[in-house]
């Protein structure tokens, strides 16, 4: 994330873009994570990919627009709230549940976002944590969330009406959910494929421009505070979308998903992948997830790793895994 | 509604007191952003270590010594526990805040919400999170005082009179001595300031050291009034957060003020309408937020 300080009259440097994409490594990854339930427990992975997704679309923010926010929780939170309440109360089908979650947490992303981006840089972290937490308190207090419980029996239901996303495939002595694990596959790469769309796109790059050099970006022309919003926005969507999956998946909305510590460990999720890279994210909450999961027995020994991995991710690496691999090989991940 | 005068002063009272403790931690806050832009999510972790202190100190420490009778008392607690908590901030700003100055200052706060997670976590494996009581609190404070309208506990106005008397004592030595003058000058040109020979990693220690302390303090205030629990500080630090934006960050009289004001709000809209009582300062915020970016007594950046 080293700025780059170009002097007046120097040429701009020219890197011409490649235009033809590479399509193996997303078939590659693609197959790969089609067949991991037959080896690894499902509902755990499940679980990481919805994980994966929100730390990537917080990442859009962080990483390409040098956007900390502090209160992400409360867009993955509350899609899980509204798509819970879809799917449970309302009756809906699965997808149309999910869009709801997600359209909810898109128009909270433009409210959280429009008071947000009057700050920056430290403000802007603690006003998105300040918002966030009336959201928390929404989610405590409104009458169909369940409180304390939080929303409980979540339906799988069917997809489109037409498939049984509870059904159960036997595979040896096991009974994996695969049409659950397709469709969550499918929506999680959909998210990311639509996130590296973005920071590949004329509006990734602006939104890199805002991040090296805000006052430089705003002297070209550019109207910075609406990409940021704009930003903002799509980062609270996918989170939702993130976060709605992830109630379908679970079965359950808690005040867990809106509290500020979730907000904290998606932050701890794109730092230790390293922010500003496409797979750190993943990689990121991947190792959150497992050591979360591994550690579970030992109480609140978790709270103190986690507490420990940030602060050496903040002092000693600061690029994250994957940051300082590609810095290692010399390209971007 | 049939709401009386009486309930509407005496939630004032307890909100008041509330407030007073969201300026003192406020101030401590406002205090080490202002001098070292460092956004201290450890704060509340502090408070709760403050608290720990006189509470282990009252009950503990006897058994730790084998005899019995020795207790910590809580005026010795007042001024031990701000001395260690601040001890243990001066530890954590030489080893590792202090190498994250350079970078930006996002660093400090997720450094210190590490911090705050790890101090929680290890409180939460020994101690009860639900809390436990404080028996320390002095004979002499016991009892109420009629204030005509009510009788307030004597320990809660105690608590009010010492908080408000730190904060103004902080406000004088920063704003009016020549030690809060070099403070001042530290942060405002650290390269200058040092070109006169004055120490200003020194500074930026002490700096640490009275924000982290004043924390201590408020924590050894609370423990008589709440009960002590690892999450104590973790509760209460997102809405000092809030006071500190709506009062403009760095803004000494401005984190006072604002603190004792919200806590103020809190206690009379919890009489009115009590499920909003948790969000409204939060409210406050976003809306002084949309009228005044900078805050009620921030300067514009």
């Amino acid at each position: 994330m080293e700025a780059r300080q170009l002097n007046v009259g120097e040429a701009i440097p020219f890197e011409p873009t490649r235009r033809r994409t590479a399509y193996w490594p997303w078939l590659a990854a693609l197959a790969a994570a089609a067949i991991i339930p037959f080896g690894i427990y499902p509902s755990f992975v499940m679980e990481l990919m919805c994980f994966a997704l929100f730390a990537c679309a917080f990442n859009l923010l962080l990483g390409f627009g040098g956007l900390l926010s502090f209160g992400h929780a409360c867009f993955f939170g509350s899609a899980a709230y509204l798509s819970g309440l879809a799917l449970r109360d309302w009756g809906w089908t699965p997808e149309l549940g999910i869009l709801f979650g997600t359209a909810g947490a898109t128009v909270l992303g433009l409210l959280v976002g429009m008071v947000a981006i009057r700050r920056q840089g430290i403000y802007f972290a603690m006003v998105t944590l300040a918002l966030a937490q009336i959201v928390y308190f929404a989610c405590l207090q409104l009458p169909f969330t369940g409180g304390e419980d939080g929303l409980q029996g979540i339906p799988r239901g069917h997809l489109l009406g037409l498939v049984d996303l509870s059904a159960t495939v036997a595979f040896g002595d096991r009974q994996l959910p695969l049409a659950l694990y397709y469709f969550v596959l499918a929506v999680s790469f959909g998210g990311y494929w639509l996130i590296w769309r973005t920071v590949n796109s004329p509006f990734g790059t602006v939104l890199k421009a805002i991040r090296e050099n805000e006052a430089r970006a705003l002297s070209l022309g550019y109207r910075v505070d609406r990409y940021k919003l704009a930003a903002f926005v799509l980062s609270a969507g996918l989170s939702g979308l993130a976060g709605a999956t992830k109630a379908l998946v679970v079965g359950l909305a808690s005040l867990s998903d809106v509290s500020w510590h979730m907000s904290g460990e998606v932050v701890l999720m794109t730092l230790l992948g390293g922010m500003g890279t496409l797979l750190g994210p993943v990689v990121g909450a991947v190792t959150v997830g497992v050591l979360h999961n591994e550690l579970a027995s030992l109480g609140s020994w978790v709270t103190v790793t986690i507490g420990c991995v940030f602060v050496v991710c903040v002092m000693a690496f600061r690029r994250g895994m994957v940051g300082e691999l590609a810095h290692w090989l010399k390209r971007t991940l | 509604m049939d709401i009386s005068l009486q309930a509407i002063l005496s939630q004032a009272m307890l909100g008041l007191n509330n407030g007073a403790f969201y300026a003192l931690l406020s101030l401590g806050l406002a205090v080490i952003f202002g001098m070292l832009n460092v956004v201290n999510f450890a704060h509340g972790a502090f408070y709760m270590l403050g608290a720990f202190v006189a509470l282990l100190g009252y009950d503990f420490l006897g058994k730790w010594l084998g005899d019995e009778g020795v207790r910590l008392s809580f005026w010795a607690a007042l001024l031990v526990s701000p001395l260690l908590v601040g001890l243990l901030g001066v530890l954590i700003e030489r080893l590792m805040l202090r190498r994250l100055y350079q970078v930006d200052h996002l660093y400090g706060l997720l450094l210190t919400f590490g911090l705050a997670l790890i101090l929680e976590g290890l409180f939460s494996n020994y101690f009860n999170v639900a809390g436990e009581p404080y028996n320390g609190k002095p004979a002499v404070l016991e009892g109420a005082v009629n204030l005509g309208f009510m009788f307030f506990p004597k320990y809660r106005l105690f608590s009010i009179v010492l908080s408000l008397a730190v904060c103004f004592a902080v406000w004088f030595l920063i704003e009016r001595t020549r030690l809060g003058s070099y403070l001042r000058a530290g942060t405002e040109n650290p390269d200058v300031t040092r070109a006169f020979g004055i120490d200003v990693p020194l500074l930026r220690t002490l700096t640490y050291f009275l924000g982290v302390a004043l924390a201590g303090l408020a924590g050894v205030v609370a423990a008589p009034i709440y009960s002590v629990s690892p999450k104590m500080g973790s509760d209460l630090i997102i809405i000092v957060f809030a006071v500190v934006v709506i009062g403009g960050m760095g803004s000494i009289m401005g984190a006072i003020l604002t603190g004792l004001a919200l806590g103020l709000l809190e206690g009379v809209v919890k009489v009115f309408y009590p499920p909003l009582a948790n969000t409204v300062i939060f409210i406050v915020m976003a809306l002084v937020l949309l009228w005044r970016p900078a805050g009620l007594f921030g300067k514009e950046a």
